[in-house]
């Protein structure tokens, strides 16, 4: 009996990642270090865990069935309410399984902690986040170009952003790379991530902001480093210039309908998002909080 | 005059809210009507509206939360079914409408389904269980109701006139700050959560002392059945919990109404601390729902088994865990800020520790049953559903308290699907099984079985199929709140979990038919004695329905299962117990102060949404002179002579000693 549930839980094992193979959006066939890591977490930890619970469910129903009244085999022990054995039993192993959940979850949280710079041999791409509503604009410091609604990265090339709101919050999700972060007005946030090999992938904001929020998704295009290099000259080429006024206009509330790029960025525009002395996106009024919130009655 | 409200604020370009909102104006007026059409409006009043019973109280809590789950219920059937016309398409509902919907949700199902089901029941229960006859301060408890429903009036006022929070159920700040909401959808949700908050604090304050202060002569502590433990859990995290609550949306006020800059984001604000106060409350308040639903399942698994709880005081003890270490977890709710590896690492662990008492609760459910007579009602169906399907929602709970799982699941439909699992099998099952199990004592007939049974196989099949599709569109990258998708993979899922909505409908109409149906046949239906299912605590020694005093003379308890000892002694004997000297009974009077001042508080949350300021004075002040007038009182409690005990008390000892001698026929044959 012990030998044969064994036996179904590596079956569930190896059809796990089989089911994931088949779907192009499955986050357990990730496409990057850090996504490969957390999916490998989330199925060993599942399989921990469905070795207690498929036990419990089965004996439930089992238990009610074989004590059911009709059942005149069962023996019925009105008085049994309590046995030190089986309570010690019923409290090591929630205690054990999450002891060792526990372990796995502390490591993990550090391993894969989205601010740890990943191990690479080529040193990594700076890409700076603003969520916008309802967009995303992403900055390349080193590049001096922006671009709205796509990201393109280098495979094969660790990438360090550093992301933040000009609004409301959103959250930077590219499910096939792994972890997501939150993105604040005011605040900085880091995530480092790597896409193996190129492709293109899909990213969304997970964190409800807003009536175009279901528009906040863009594709993600990891290329070889020689069209990473020819998009960025493309887009200094666009010749479009994203300075103070470019950027104001893009915090108005609203969706794009295509990708749009940028031949150069003002300076210093990102740190000033961040330390809000470019202004904030200005929500549904342009003219600011006073011509919204309107005069009481008498 | 009448501040920001125009006729603007009545969506007659939108058909949809209209016509929704004009068919519940339309039955709300309609069921007015025929209540003072047909003459029945003075027995409301009496019987009802300023009853102060707790039994009274008990049943409109659970008819408010049953009408308020009917309606997040429909708001679900509007997100499924926009999500099967909104794949590379806009659906049927456009964004500013779909955004309300969800945040309406969340709010009626938390705030006036779930919670006014579980105090409901609570109220109903525990005074029964404890041998006394009210909780501590009934006028209160009636204050405390009427403020709840205060609170959904306006929630549901907020489909006619106005729109609702566009939010989510949680206005996380700053889209709900006055630069990113200036509509009045989030000061609906404010003072609607604030006015029913007050009544949820007054709630834990009462329960908190009923159950310390009013026990029955001999009941101590460690003999009170588990339902009663749940409750003095699921309070004392009230009135611990529910003041952040308010203190924080209150905050959110003054940002809103005075300008301020608590959670704004600039001028020293900020949005975060909004979050820390909210979990801060808002993990516990999962356990203030969940813990009263353990004890219904305790109560219910008990005694279908004919058997005690299992390890009752190892049962004691995970649940007062739960209500320490429900207060240690919330930082797990922003994983994905960036808080660094130890922050997040203690917070798993806090995180993952509540699920062991969790487990213990589980085991010692199923060891009851073992060794038991198990009888397989529809209350015990779906206390099963709930053990076999719970586990799988703890389990998921533990997997997105793991940080790097969460790092790819937090905001997923994976979560969503999450707490829907939790909370439906927990608390959602616990309802219908508390429901089904105290129908009879409260009405003095049982529910049809059939339809119960058809309303869990419907229930639950509907259930796994809408949250299974959901594990697995998490999985696939799908994140909540979506007014419109475009991915092809995400497709067919949820294609299925709109099949699964269908089959939840069928389960709700088969619980309405029930009603209709258990009602028509209530003569073959009744409960004669007093207990129906061979209980074993208190609530099952006095007659269904019980007399407004509950007990003719209050039981002595000796032991755990008060009830199943006395019963078994008779059952020895065969002989009831000796009947007690009979006294006058002093019961409080009927109050109307709880329902004027909740008119009263109606007003002010409105007057307060719509900047109408001369009309939330004219309410506060007429709040406060409902208050001095009943303080002023000098008659608070009428007696019932002992003639009239006697005489309550000797029908229900008729009927008992009938079902006694039965039960001695049967053994000498």
């Amino acid at each position: 009996m012990q030998h044969r549930s064994g036996h179904t839980l590596l079956l569930l094992a190896a059809a796990l990642p089989l089911l994931a193979g088949c779907q192009q959006h499955n986050i357990l066939d990730a496409k990057g270090p850090v996504g490969a890591a957390e999916a490998n977490i989330l199925v060993i930890a599942t399989i921990i865990m469905l070795a207690i619970i498929v036990p419990t469910m089965i004996a439930t129903v089992a238990f009610a069935l074989w004590y059911r009244e009709a059942n005149p085999k069962a023996l019925y022990r009105p008085d049994w309410a309590f046995s030190g054995r089986i309570e010690l039993v019923v409290w090591s192993v929630p205690f054990l399984t999450i002891a060792f959940l526990g372990g796995i979850a502390w490591i993990g949280a550090h391993r894969l902690d989205p601010a740890t710079p990943l191990v690479s041999e080529k040193p990594p791409i700076q890409v700076q986040v603003v969520s916008l509503d309802w967009k995303w604009l992403f900055l390349y410091p080193d590049q001096g170009v922006a671009s709205v609604n796509e990201l393109v990265v280098p495979a094969a090339t660790p990438v360090t952003f550093k992301l933040t709101s000009s609004s409301v919050w959103n959250s930077f999700f590219v499910p096939k790379l792994g972890s997501m972060i939150y993105t604040m007005r005011g605040m900085v946030t880091t995530l480092n991530l790597m896409a193996d090999q190129e492709g293109e992938l899909y990213g969304l904001s997970t964190h409800f902001s807003g009536d175009g929020f279901a528009d906040m998704h863009f594709p993600v295009r990891a290329v070889s480093d020689a069209d990473f290099a020819a998009w960025v000259n493309g887009a200094k080429g666009s010749g479009a210039a994203l300075d103070r006024a470019a950027y104001a206009d893009l915090a108005k509330q609203g969706v794009v309908d295509a990708p749009r790029s940028f031949g150069s960025v003002e300076p210093g525009l990102f740190d000033g998002i961040v330390a809000q002395t470019v202004p904030p996106g200005p929500g549904p009024a342009a003219g600011g909080v006073e011509n919204v919130r309107p005069k009481g009655g008498s | 005059m009448l501040g920001k409200l125009t006729l603007e604020a009545i969506p007659l370009h939108q058909p949809i809210p209209l016509i929704a909102g004009a068919v519940v104006a339309a039955v709300v007026l309609g069921v007015v009507a025929w209540i003072v059409l047909a003459g029945h409006l003075p027995y409301l009043w009496r019987e009802w509206i300023t009853s102060v019973d707790h039994k009274r109280v008990g049943v409109m809590y659970c008819l408010l939360a049953l009408v308020m789950l009917i309606r997040g219920f429909s708001d679900a059937i509007l997100m499924r079914s926009q999500h099967v016309f909104a794949y590379k398409a806009a659906g049927y509902l456009p964004p500013e409408h779909y955004d309300q919907i969800f945040s309406a949700h969340g709010v009626i199902m938390i705030f006036f389904g779930a919670m006014p089901f579980m105090i409901g029941l609570m109220n109903f229960a525990v005074p029964l269980q404890l041998g006394v006859r009210d909780v501590a301060f009934p006028t209160l408890n009636s204050v405390s109701f009427w403020l709840t429903a205060s609170g959904a009036l306006l929630v549901n006022a907020s489909l006619i006139v106005g729109e609702f929070a566009r939010t989510g159920w949680w206005p996380a700040p700053p889209l709900s700050e006055i630069t990113y909401s200036p509509g009045v959808g989030v000061d609906y949700y404010l003072w609607a959560i604030q006015i029913s908050g007050v009544g949820t604090l007054m709630t834990g304050i009462n329960f908190v002392t009923t159950i310390l202060k009013m026990r029955a002569p001999g009941m101590s502590y460690l003999r009170m059945p588990m339902f009663c433990w749940t409750a003095l859990a699921a309070s004392l995290l009230i009135v611990a919990a529910f003041p952040i609550l308010t203190a924080t949306l209150a905050m959110l006020s003054l940002d809103r109404y005075l300008g301020f800059h608590f959670f704004t984001d600039s001028h020293g604000g900020n949005s975060m601390m909004f979050m820390n106060l909210f979990w801060a409350w808002g993990h516990p308040e999962v356990y203030i729902l969940a813990l009263p639903a353990y004890g219904v399942f305790s109560e219910v698994i008990s005694t279908f088994s004919g058997k005690p709880l299992f390890a009752y005081r190892s049962m004691v003890l995970a649940t007062m865990s739960i209500c320490l270490l429900s207060f240690t977890v919330w930082l797990h709710h922003f994983f994905t800020m960036g808080p660094g590896g130890d922050v997040n690492g203690v917070f798993a662990i806090t995180s993952m520790i509540i699920a062991v008492p969790t487990g213990v609760k589980i085991f010692d459910w199923l060891f009851t049953m073992y060794g038991g007579r198990v009888r397989l009602t529809s209350a015990m169906l779906w206390s099963l559903g709930f053990m076999v399907t719970f586990v799988i929602g703890g389990a998921t709970g533990v997997l997105l308290a793991i940080p790097p799982a969460d790092f790819v699941l937090h905001n997923s439909m994976f979560l969503v699907a999450h707490f829907h699992n939790v909370m439906v099998s927990a608390v959602l099952f616990a309802a219908f099984a508390g429901y089904t199990y105290w129908f009879p004592k409260a009405f003095g007939f049982r529910l049809d079985e059939g339809w119960g049974k058809a309303a869990f196989w419907f229930g639950i099949t509907g259930f796994v199929i809408v949250f299974g599709a959901f594990y697995w569109l998490g999985l696939l990258g799908m994140t909540r709140r979506m007014q419109h998708y475009d991915v092809a993979d995400w497709r067919p899922w949820i294609l299925v979990s709109a099949f699964g909505v269908v089959v939840m409908v069928a389960g709700v109409a088969c619980t309405l038919i029930q009603l209709v149906v258990s009602i028509r046949r209530r003569e073959e239906l009744r409960d004669v004695t007093g207990d129906p299912w061979d209980g074993r605590s208190l609530e099952w020694a006095t007659a269904s329905p019980p007399p407004v005093f509950n007990f003719a003379a209050l039981p002595e308890v000796h032991g755990e299962e008060a009830y199943w000892a006395i019963k078994s002694r008779a059952r020895e004997q065969l002989r009831l117990r000796e009947e007690p000297d009979y006294a006058p009974i002093e019961m409080p009077l009927n109050s109307a102060t709880g329902f004027i001042c909740a008119f009263f508080a109606t007003l002010i949350g409105f007057a307060m949404i719509w900047y109408i300021w001369w009309l939330a004075a004219a309410g506060l002040v007429g709040a406060f002179l409902t208050f001095v007038v009943f303080a002023w009182r000098d008659k608070v409690e009428y007696e019932i002579p002992a003639s009239e005990v006697a005489r309550i008390n000797r029908a229900n000892r008729a009927t008992r000693l009938e079902a006694l001698q039965g039960v001695g026929q049967r053994r000498a044959a």
